[in-house]
C-alpha cells in the first residue's frame, strides 16, 4: 500500500462518503480505470482479430493495398502521439507537485498534439477519400484482381483508424474538461485523480496507435 | 445465531425507501438499494415483453401449418430472443440482487462507483428502448444471433436499430462489472478477507470478470456488422471475397461466456439459500467459490462449440469440443456440494428452497444436454434442432428463471421489508416446476427427432408434443403470472417482516430489514 | 499510488527511446526481411507498448493486482487471435467430413 504525505480528511468533499479514506478512493479509481481499459483492449482486439484473418487470407491483396497506406503521415503521427503521451504523463507529474501552471501547459500542449494528429488523420482520409478507397458504392480500385478483397481490407482500416481517432476525440474531450477544472484551481497535490486517470486513458490510446501503425502501415509492403 | 431486533415500528424509521419522495429521488438516486430496484421494475417489463413473443411463437406452433407468415415468425423469435438474452437474462441477477446485496454482504456503504451504477441503467433503458423502437417499428428477422450475411445484406428489417439496442446495453453490462469487479477488491470491510466472501459475491464477481472481458466483442463484433450493412464492403458476405464464419466466431466469442454471465449469478443465489435452508455452511466452500472463476476462465475457450457445423476446422472443432467437457467439471462440483451441504442438514421446504431444489435438477439436466451438444458426433444430428431449444432453456428457464425467483423470494423481506404469502408462493413455484418441464421436455424429443428450430411450420408428425408444449407455456405464464401479482401485494399489504426471517447467517440480514440510505449494517458478527 | 514523483529525466529518456523506436521500426520496414518483417515489427511495437505501460502509466510502481488485469487482459487478447486463427490456420489439415 502507498504512503503519502497529504491524505485527504473525511471533511474534503473530494472525498466520496462511501470511501473511508483517499488512499481506497484512489486506488478504487484507478483499479476502474484499469478494467475500463481492460474493456478497450478487447473492444479493439475484435478488429485485431478480424484484421489478421483477413490479411492471412489475402496475403497478395494487402500487399498491394499496402502500397496505398501514407507511411510519412502515419509515421509523423506516430510521432506526435508519443509527444503527447511525453506531454502528458509531464501533466500528471505536476499535479502531483501541485504546479498548477505546469499542468495546464502540459495539458494543453497534449490537447494540441492531438488535434495536430486528428488533422493530419483528416488529410489521410480526405486522400483516399479522393482515391475512391472508401469502402461502399463509390469503391474504385485500380487492379481489379483484388477489388473485393481490397475493399474488405479498406473497411477494417477504417474502422480500426477510426475507431482510434473517435477515441482520440473523446480523449480531446477529457483533456479539455481537465484544462478547464485546473484552470480553476480543482487540482492539487492531495487530489488530482482525474488527471491521473484520464493520463492513463491517453496512454492507452497511444498504445493501439502504436500496434495500428506497424500493423497497417509498415508491413506487407516487401511482401 | 445472528441477533433479531423487534420490527415493531419500522413504518416511521428512515429507510431507503421513504427517506426522500418523489420522481427525481428515484431517477437521480446514487444509492445501490434504489438503483437495484429501477433496474427490477425495468426488468421484469422486458421479461414480459419477451414473453408475450413466446406466446405468440408457441400459439403459432400448435398447427403444423401455424398461424403467422414465416416473416412474422422469424421477427416474433428474434425480439423473443433479443430481449430475453440482452435484456432480461444479462443483467438480472446482478442489476437487481446484486445491486441491493453485494455492498451490504462485504460491508461497504455503496458500490465503489455510485453515479456509474445509475449510468449503468440510463445505459440500460437507452438501449432497450432502441431495442423496443426496432420492434415497433417492424422487428428484426435475423433470429437473435444476428448471423451474416442475412443480416448484413439479405433482410430488410431494421437490423442496425436492434443491433445498437444490444450494443448500447453491453455498456451497461460492462459498466455493472467494472463496478462490481472495483467494489469486491477494494471495498471489503476490514476482516472481510476473500475466503470470508459469500458465495454471492464469488459468483457476482466472477460474472464481471465475464461482463468485462467479453462484452466488448460482441460490441465491436456489432459495429462491423452495422458498417457492413450500410457499406457492403463484404467483411461477411462471401459474395464480396468476405467470411460469415468470422462473424460467427467473433459472435460466439462473447455469446457463450455470456451464457455463463446468465448462470453464475442464478448460482450464486443457489449457494446462499441451500446453506440456509438445510441450516449447514456449504460444503466445500473453497471448491465451489473456485469453480466459478472456472466457469468464468473456462467459459471462454469454448465458443467454436457452436460453430461445429459451420464451416470451422475439425481440429479446432475437436479442441473446443474437448474445452466444453472441461467446462461441465465445475458446474458438476457446484451441484455436488450443493447436494453435500443438504446432505444430514435440517432441510425446510421455503419457497426459495422449492426454487432451488427445482434449479438444481433441472440444471442438470440442461447442462447434461449441454454435454450430449458437446459432443461433435451427436451435435451433428441435433444442432439448430428443438434439442438445442430445450437444452437452453433447461439452463436458463429452469435454471436461471428459478433462481432469479428463489432469489426474489428469499431476500423479498431484506428489500421490503414484509413478507409474501407463503402459501400462494409454494404453489406458484410447483406451477412453474410442473408448467417448465411440460414445455420444455417434449422440445427435447422433438428435437431427436429431427424438428428444426426457427420453423414456422413444421412436419405434421410433430404436433402432439408441439401441443403438448404449447399447453405447458399456458401453464407456465400462470406460474410467472402470480408472483406478479403476490408479490406486488405483499409489497404493499403483506405483514411486516422481522429482521431475519429465515435465520440466515449472512452479513446483509444484521442490518434493519429495509436498510438505510446510505447503507449502514450491524457489524457484530465477526 | 503516491510514490515519489518520477523525475523528468526518467520520462525524458523513454520518450527518446520511442521516438528512436519508432524511426527504427520505419528503418526496418524498408528492407525486405520477408516473414521477419512482421517479427521484427512487432517485437519494436511490443517493447514501445511496453515502455509506455511502465513508465508512463507507472505500472513499473503499480500493486500486483494492476499488473495482474494488465496481465490479464493481454492474456485475453491473446485467447481470442489465438483461437480465431487456429481455426483458419488448421482449415484442410484434416479432410472435412461429408455432411457439409
Amino acid at each position: 500500500m502507498a504512503d503519502s504525505e497529504a491524505t485527504l480528511t473525511a471533511h474534503e468533499p473530494e472525498l466520496k462518503h462511501h470511501f473511508d479514506d483517499s488512499a481506497q478512493q484512489l486506488e478504487s479509481s484507478t483499479l476502474g480505470m484499469w478494467v475500463f481499459l481492460v474493456t478497450e483492449v478487447m473492444f479493439f482486439g475484435g478488429m485485431f482479430g478480424a484484421y489478421t484473418v483477413y490479411r492471412n487470407l489475402y496475403r497478395n491483396a494487402f500487399a498491394s493495398t499496402s502500397h496505398f497506406m501514407n507511411v510519412i503521415i502515419g509515421a509523423v503521427n506516430t510521432g506526435v502521439l508519443i509527444c503527447s503521451s511525453f506531454t502528458m504523463v509531464l501533466a500528471v507529474r505536476s499535479a502531483q507537485l501541485g504546479q498548477k501552471k505546469a499542468l495546464v501547459a502540459f495539458l494543453i500542449l497534449t490537447l494540441i498534439l492531438g488535434c495536430v494528429f486528428l488533422s493530419l488523420k483528416y488529410v489521410e482520409y480526405h486522400e483516399k477519400w479522393v482515391d475512391h478507397h472508401i469502402p461502399g458504392p463509390g469503391f474504385q480500385y485500380a487492379d481489379p484482381r483484388y477489388f473485393h478483397q481490397a475493399q474488405i481490407l479498406f473497411l477494417l482500416y477504417f474502422a480500426m483508424t477510426g475507431m482510434h481517432a473517435i477515441h482520440m476525440i473523446v480523449g480531446a474531450g477529457l483533456l479539455t474538461t481537465l484544462i478547464v477544472m485546473a484552470a480553476r484551481d480543482r487540482f492539487s497535490a492531495t487530489w488530482h485523480t482525474p488527471v491521473e486517470m484520464i493520463g492513463l486513458y491517453w496512454h492507452f490510446v497511444d498504445i493501439v496507435w502504436i500496434f495500428l501503425f506497424p500493423l497497417l502501415y509498415l508491413i506487407g509492403h516487401t511482401q | 445465531m445472528s441477533p433479531t431486533l423487534p420490527f415493531a415500528s419500522t413504518e416511521a424509521r428512515t429507510n431507503y425507501l421513504n427517506a426522500d419522495y418523489g420522481w427525481k429521488s428515484w431517477l437521480f438516486t446514487t444509492d445501490h438499494k434504489r438503483i437495484a430496484l429501477l433496474y427490477l421494475f425495468s426488468i421484469t417489463v422486458f421479461f414480459f415483453v419477451g414473453g408475450l413473443f413466446a406466446v405468440g411463437m408457441r400459439l403459432n406452433l400448435l398447427t403444423p401449418q401455424g398461424l403467422f407468415s414465416h416473416d412474422t415468425y422469424n421477427k416474433l423469435f428474434t425480439m423473443h430472443g433479443i430481449i430475453m438474452v440482452f435484456f432480461f437474462l444479462v443483467p438480472s441477477i446482478p442489476a437487481t440482487l446484486g445491486n441491493f446485496l453485494v455492498p451490504m454482504m462485504i460491508g461497504a456503504r455503496d458500490l465503489a462507483f455510485p453515479r456509474i451504477n445509475l449510468l449503468s441503467w440510463y445505459i440500460y433503458i437507452v438501449g432497450g428502448i432502441f431495442a423496443l423502437t426496432a420492434v415497433v417499428q417492424g422487428g428484426v428477422d435475423t433470429g437473435w444471433t444476428f448471423y451474416a450475411p442475412f443480416s448484413s445484406t439479405y433482410s430488410n428489417t431494421h437490423v442496425i436499430l436492434a443491433a445498437l439496442g444490444v450494443f448500447v446495453s453491453g455498456f451497461s453490462s460492462i459498466l455493472t462489472g467494472l463496478n462490481f469487479i472495483v467494489t469486491i477488491h477494494k471495498m471489503r470491510a476490514p476482516g472481510m478477507t476473500w475466503s470470508r466472501l459469500p458465495l454471492f459475491v464469488w459468483g457476482h464477481y466472477a460474472t464481471s470478470l465475464i461482463q468485462v472481458l467479453g462484452t466488448p466483442v460482441i460490441a465491436i463484433t456489432l459495429v462491423l456488422l452495422g458498417l457492413e450493412r450500410l457499406l457492403h464492403a463484404g467483411i461477411f458476405d462471401p459474395t464480396l471475397g468476405g467470411d460469415p464464419v468470422l462473424f460467427q466466431h467473433l459472435f460466439w466469442f462473447y455469446s457463450h461466456p455470456a451464457v455463463y454471465i446468465m448462470i453464475l449469478p442464478g448460482m450464486a443465489v443457489i449457494s446462499e439459500i441451500v446453506a440456509c435452508f438445510s441450516r449447514k455452511a456449504i460444503f466445500g466452500y473453497s471448491f465451489v467459490a473456485f469453480s466459478s472463476i472456472a466457469i468464468a476462465v473456462l467459459g471462454f475457450l469454448v465458443w467454436g462449440h457452436h460453430l461445429f457445423v459451420a464451416g470451422q476446422s475439425m481440429y479446432a472443432s475437436m479442441a473446443f469440443s474437448f474445452i466444453s467437457f472441461l467446462v461441465a467439471v465445475p458446474s458438476a462440483i457446484k451441484v455436488f456440494n450443493w447436494t453435500a451441504t443438504m446432505y444430514k442438514g435440517s432441510v425446510s421446504f421455503e419457497t426459495p428452497m422449492l426454487y432451488a431444489f427445482g434449479f438444481i435438477g433441472l440444471f442438470t439436466i440442461g447442462g447434461l444436454t449441454g454435454l450430449f451438444l458437446a459432443t461433435m458426433a451427436i451435435d451433428v444430428h441435433v444442432t439448430d434442432t428443438y434439442f438445442v431449444i430445450a437444452h437452453f432453456h433447461y439452463v436458463m428457464v429452469g435454471g436461471m428463471v428459478m433462481a432469479y425467483l428463489g432469489g426474489i423470494h428469499f431476500w423479498f423481506p431484506k428489500i421490503t421489508g414484509r413478507m409474501y404469502p407463503e402459501g400462494w408462493a409454494k404453489f406458484a413455484a410447483l406451477v412453474v416446476f410442473v408448467g417448465f418441464n411440460l414445455t420444455f421436455f417434449p422440445q427435447f424429443i422433438l428435437g431427436y427427432q429431427g424438428m428444426p428450430r426457427r420453423y414456422a411450420h413444421y412436419a405434421p408428425e410433430f404436433q402432439v408434443l408441439n401441443v403438448m408444449s404449447t399447453a405447458g407455456a399456458s401453464v407456465l405464464a400462470v406460474g410467472y403470472l402470480l408472483p406478479m401479482i403476490y408479490l406486488t401485494w405483499a409489497w404493499r399489504k403483506g405483514p411486516r417482516a422481522p429482521q431475519n426471517p429465515w435465520n440466515a447467517k449472512g452479513l446483509e440480514w444484521s442490518s434493519h430489514p429495509r436498510p438505510r440510505l446510505p447503507t449502514t449494517l450491524n457489524i457484530n458478527r465477526w | 499510488m503516491n510514490h515519489q514523483v518520477v523525475s523528468v529525466k526518467v520520462y525524458a529518456a523513454v520518450f527518446c527511446a520511442l521516438l528512436a523506436l519508432t524511426i527504427t521500426t520505419v528503418a526496418v520496414s524498408k528492407l525486405d526481411l520477408g516473414e521477419f518483417n512482421f517479427i521484427a515489427a512487432m517485437t519494436i511495437a511490443v517493447i514501445k507498448a511496453t515502455l509506455v505501460v511502465m513508465f508512463f502509466m507507472d505500472v513499473r510502481r503499480a500493486t500486483s493486482m494492476t499488473k495482474l488485469f494488465v496481465g490479464a487482459g493481454l492474456f485475453w487478447l491473446a485467447i481470442l487471435l489465438v483461437f480465431l486463427l487456429s481455426d483458419y490456420l488448421s482449415r484442410g489439415w484434416l479432410p472435412s467430413l461429408r455432411w457439409l
